[in-house]
């Protein structure tokens, strides 16, 4: 069985036969946290990558771009009381994609010399001459200018790998104890952190150095009940960030609370697991007990956490030109968001509240680059707006495509192993304009459920039928929370549920939902991307009932 | 160098386990080679070529453990990442559920290497591609595929006198063929350890004639409905039997947090879950879809009986639980065998009066862990039966189902087909759960 086929960290659940096996964790080598924080000279990357371009140009490319990566990354994990595994890992190496006869052509090496580079760039003409025997459309960049020498670095407070592993360790083990007090019968806690040392250089004439920091605190928290063979769990509230080891102090400023009477938190800028953990705990037990949901029609509240998750799989997924375009269609899928729905300039993907917009800019998002992995400096720009689409996700190759002339910046590789391509910007939820809390959302609802956090999900490969589940769900009678409900699940059409789309709250219940290994791609790759939202009402919308029995 | 032979792994691992001071050392060395191809649109659209080599080192004291890795191979390199792992054991917390490490084993002898798979070229996979692009180009189709071919071992010793070796290769083809209108689709897939039997256009056919049988398909209602569901609806990147297999843990089990969970405590072990007709098994030299013979610990994986005509015959242990679960600790295998009949799928639709054939299935999750109850979708290729013919397609369905009671209502099971290394076979089941309809194609 191939190890991507049971990759899920979302699922770091109660019950996981093993330690999540995550792109990017599994496939470095392990390292000692020491080495960590040497960085390599640019100096000497810029010489290895100019003997790659020259080998690639000599050979007969027309175009080469290569990069040199280090990919650091740190997971530990924990369960109840005690530390399973600290895994630092590390991967060196460089990856060459090139031009020749119209026809990509990528090899990669963890040979890291000026002599591998040009080896690698080597084959990889081979691979694109090879190649172009069997191409008929030529491949056609659009137009980048080079920025010569710069460089770029998430702009974080503390770096993470610079933490004592013993503190790191203490403040898992501190969560897990909160939820065992609470009531929990088992806890799996985690803490990933990734650094991606990024140097890229092209023959349009850029040599662009990055140091990409992110970092993803989290657990599960299971409560057991023996005498009724029920077993519930709750994941933690946290999101993976664009940030480094401060998104682990808790400020006050950052947090918002979610209706009155849900006992619900969410998380802006940084992130209390200590409170999580409690809550977490005392929720799974409810949630034993909790009644189960009576199917039909709800108005959903979703918040930031839960909704964040439903972007993705029903915006940020269809509006990528590979998928629209059919280069996705043996693995990823292909899009109900056809060219002719953009083109025609109408299509109402949403209500008018919908307002959606791509970016690699916002500060503390998942996608902030000062640059793709193809060398073009990141932007923002609208998708849908007032519900009607306006543009898509692209990169180089694509532009031209759509009669366009410029990428989006939004190509990425997952290593340097592996050929950079077209992945999800941040795709956001614009706030709404008027001022609007939680509260005043909720009571307009009449016959409604809030759901946080985000939960089971699925949906098909042209992206029109979905199903989402949650972390914690609860009634909404006559504008008021009554209580827990589980078993809870929705399912609709992507059009018809953002045309649903009632209204969301303003500035001040904004925040990020973000993934580590949102996938796509053959061989598979893995992307980290956010998604930011406030809460926000869907009218009239279906929920299943998800309880079986099997004797 | 990424493919070492095991005279040549050894020595590095000998060198290695001679820089050690440690109490314990375990070394382990991987390498992989692998070329691609990958084409949409009825043109190639990337394609690339990678190399790797890795050692980790793994140090222990007592019950503290580091590790380190290098991926160059010079004695001063390999000497300071044998201390660097040192190093971090001496810092480690002690581990509760420490196990030492194990002594010389004996393995079953691999079989998971072709030679023919490691001499491949990107000419000959550039060839595979044009022949399934032209038969679809012949037939106004559009396709969009992905070749693999990868060669790649693993290497270990420890300073307890434990040594293993294994090479494997590995070809990977799948294939998606549609109208240009988008009305219709099409999937095949196949794997295999010699690239001798792959053959590009043969399955490229198969993907063809479901994307044109596809076209014009009707909606049903969803319910519940007797369906054939072809081996690539049961494990392959999304399928359904993944998640049953990977749920096979005895401490989850014994926590009360699986499926496998006893009401008041304990484990299913010895119980009857299944129809009787269902016998999953492990054997890392089957000679269709061979295994790895040893585990990452280098505990031998041998043959083993997970169930029985529908008992539980065995859990997965892991070397601590087994101890103090008083059980015999299990190496986890990596290929799993479904017992079943001489029937093709085609003879398994012959003998259905009405019925739904379900080619793939895409994007299977959890929906609830106590009853394993999962969705998902079908995909590429869903049919009518109707007196034992394919009648129409029909648009796609939502099912929420789980396996454990899809496998108590087997109505006939095929003859088993290799599929991301296992053997599968494909299963008619009655009252499978669609919960409602897709408009995707």
């Amino acid at each position: 069985m191939k190890r991507r086929d049971f990759v899920g960290l979302t699922s770091l659940a109660a019950g996981a036969l093993f330690l999540p096996s995550i792109p990017g964790f599994g496939m470095g080598n392990a390292v000692d946290p020491a080495q960590l924080l040497e960085q390599v000279d640019p100096a000497i990357k810029k010489r290895m990558a100019d003997a790659a371009l020259n080998a690639a140009k000599s050979a007969g490319a027309s175009y080469a771009d290569v990069r040199i990566g280090r990919y650091l990354n740190q997971g530990i994990f924990t369960r109840e009381k005690q530390v399973q595994n600290i895994a630092s890992t590390e991967s060196y190496g460089i990856g060459v994609r090139v031009i020749a006869n119209g026809t990509w052509g990528f090899a990669a090496t963890n040979d890291v010399s000026e002599a591998g580079a040009a080896k690698a760039a080597q084959t990889a003409v081979g691979i694109a001459k090879a190649n172009s025997k069997v191409q008929k459309e030529q491949v056609q960049l659009a137009p980048q200018k080079g920025f010569g020498e710069v460089s770029w670095k998430t702009p974080i407070v503390q770096n993470a790998f610079e933490v004592p592993i013993a503190q790191k360790v203490a403040l898992l083990l501190a969560a897990n104890a909160k939820a065992l007090d609470n009531g929990a019968s088992f806890v799996n806690s985690a803490l990933f952190q990734v650094n991606e040392q990024k140097y890229f250089a092209s023959t349009d004439g850029s040599y662009i150095d990055q140091d990409v920091h992110r970092i993803y605190p989290t657990f599960g928290v299971t409560v057991v009940d023996r005498a009724s063979g029920k077993f519930r769990s709750r994941q933690a509230l946290s999101s993976p960030m664009g940030l480094g080891y401060e998104y682990l102090t808790p400020k006050a400023a950052d947090k918002v609370a979610g209706p009155a009477g849900s006992d619900v938190t969410g998380y802006k800028m940084s992130y209390d697991i200590l409170e999580d953990a409690a809550a977490a705990a005392k929720q799974a037990k409810a949630k034993i007990t909790a009644k189960s949901v009576v199917p039909g029609k709800y108005d959903l509240v979703l918040d930031p956490h839960h909704l964040g998750l439903t972007i993705h799989e029903s915006v940020g997924h269809p509006l990528e030109l590979d998928r629209v375009l059919g280069y996705e269609a043996n693995y990823a899928g292909t899009s109900f968001a056809t060219l002719d729905k953009w083109k025609s300039g109408k299509f109402q993907y949403g209500s008018k509240e919908v307002n959606i917009v791509a970016d690699k800019l916002q500060p503390g998002s998942l996608g902030a680059v000062g640059y793709d992995d193809e060398g073009v400096k990141t932007k923002e720009w609208d998708l849908i707006k007032q519900g009607i689409l306006v543009n898509y996700e692209k990169i180089r190759d694509q532009a031209q495509m759509v009669g366009q002339n410029e990428s989006d910046g939004c190509c990425y590789s997952q290593s340097w192993q592996d050929v950079q391509f077209q992945r999800m910007p941040n795709v956001s939820l614009r706030p709404g304009q008027g001022k609007l809390s939680v509260d005043e959302l909720v009571k307009g609802v009449d016959k409604g459920i809030y759901i946080a956090g985000n939960g089971s999900f699925s949906i098909d490969q042209q992206r029109y039928n979905f199903q989402f589940g949650g972390q914690v769900f609860y009634a909404i009678e006559k504008g008021k929370i009554t209580g827990m409900l589980e078993d809870v699940a929705y399912q609709a059409n992507t059009q018809e549920f953002w045309n649903s789309c009632a209204a969301t709250c303003d500035a001040s219940d904004y925040r990020f939902a973000g993934f580590f290994n949102d996938g796509k791609g053959q061989p598979a790759q893995s992307s980290a991307v956010s998604h930011g939202s406030a809460t926000t009402r869907f009218n009239g919308v279906n929920v299943i009932n998800t309880a079986r029995k099997i004797g | 160098m990424a493919i070492l032979s095991q005279e040549q792994a050894q020595a590095i691992l000998q060198k290695v386990l001679s820089f050690s001071k440690a109490d314990e050392c375990q070394a382990t060395l991987t390498g992989r080679t692998a070329g691609n191809i990958r084409y949409a649109r009825n043109n190639v659209s990337t394609a690339g070529h990678s190399d790797n080599v890795s050692l980790a080192v793994e140090s222990r004291y007592g019950k503290r453990s580091g590790v380190a890795t290098c991926n160059q191979f010079d004695d001063d390199t390999l000497r300071r990442c044998v201390q660097r792992a040192e190093e971090t054991a001496k810092l480690a917390p002690e581990d509760p559920e420490y196990m030492p490490m194990l002594g010389p084993q004996q393995y079953l002898t691999p079989n998971s290497f072709a030679a023919k798979t490691a001499g491949d070229t990107a000419d000959a996979r550039a060839q595979a591609a044009a022949d399934s692009i032209d038969l679809c180009v012949a037939r106004k189709l559009t396709v969009a595929g992905f070749l693999e071919n990868s060669t790649s071992f693993r290497a270990l010793r420890n300073s307890k006198g434990l040594q293993a070796y294994q090479p494997e290769t590995f070809v990977d083809f799948s294939v998606t063929v549609r109208t240009p209108d988008g009305t219709g689709s099409g999937y095949a897939v196949a794997d295999y350890t010699d690239v001798g039997k792959f053959n590009a256009k043969a399955l490229t056919q198969i993907a063809a004639d479901k994307a044109a049988g596809s076209v014009g398909a009707k909606a049903m209602e969803p319910g519940k409905y007797t369906v054939i569901l072809e081996p690539a609806a049961l494990v392959s990147d999304e399928g359904l039997l993944n998640r049953l297999f990977y749920e096979l843990g005895a401490r989850e089990a014994d926590e009360g947090r699986s499926f496998l969970s006893k009401k008041g405590g304990g484990n299913k072990l010895g119980q009857k879950l299944f129809d009787e007709r269902i016998t999953i098994y492990s054997d890392p030299t089957n000679l269709e879809a061979p295994g790895r013979v040893f585990d990452d610990e280098g505990q031998p994986v041998k043959k083993m009986t997970w169930v029985e005509k529908g008992v539980l015959k065995n859990l997965y242990y892991s070397r601590f639980w087994a101890q103090k679960s008083k059980a015999t600790a299990t190496a986890f295998p990596s290929n799993f065998i479904m017992s079943g009949g001489t029937q093709s799928t085609a003879d398994l639709i012959k003998g259905t009066a009405k019925g739904i054939l379900v080619t793939r299935l895409w994007y299977i999750r959890d929906v609830d862990p106590q009853s394993l109850l999962v969705t998902g979708l079908t995909r590429d290729g869903t049919f009518y039966i109707e007196n034992g013919k394919i009648k129409h397609p029909v648009k796609n369905f939502r099912f929420n189902e789980s396996p454990v009671i899809m496998l108590n209502n087997i109505e006939a099971i095929g003859k088993p087909v290799r599929l991301g290394g296992n053997l599968v076979p494909p299963l008619k089941i009655r009252d499978f759960t669609f919960t409602s309809l897709s408009d995707a194609v």
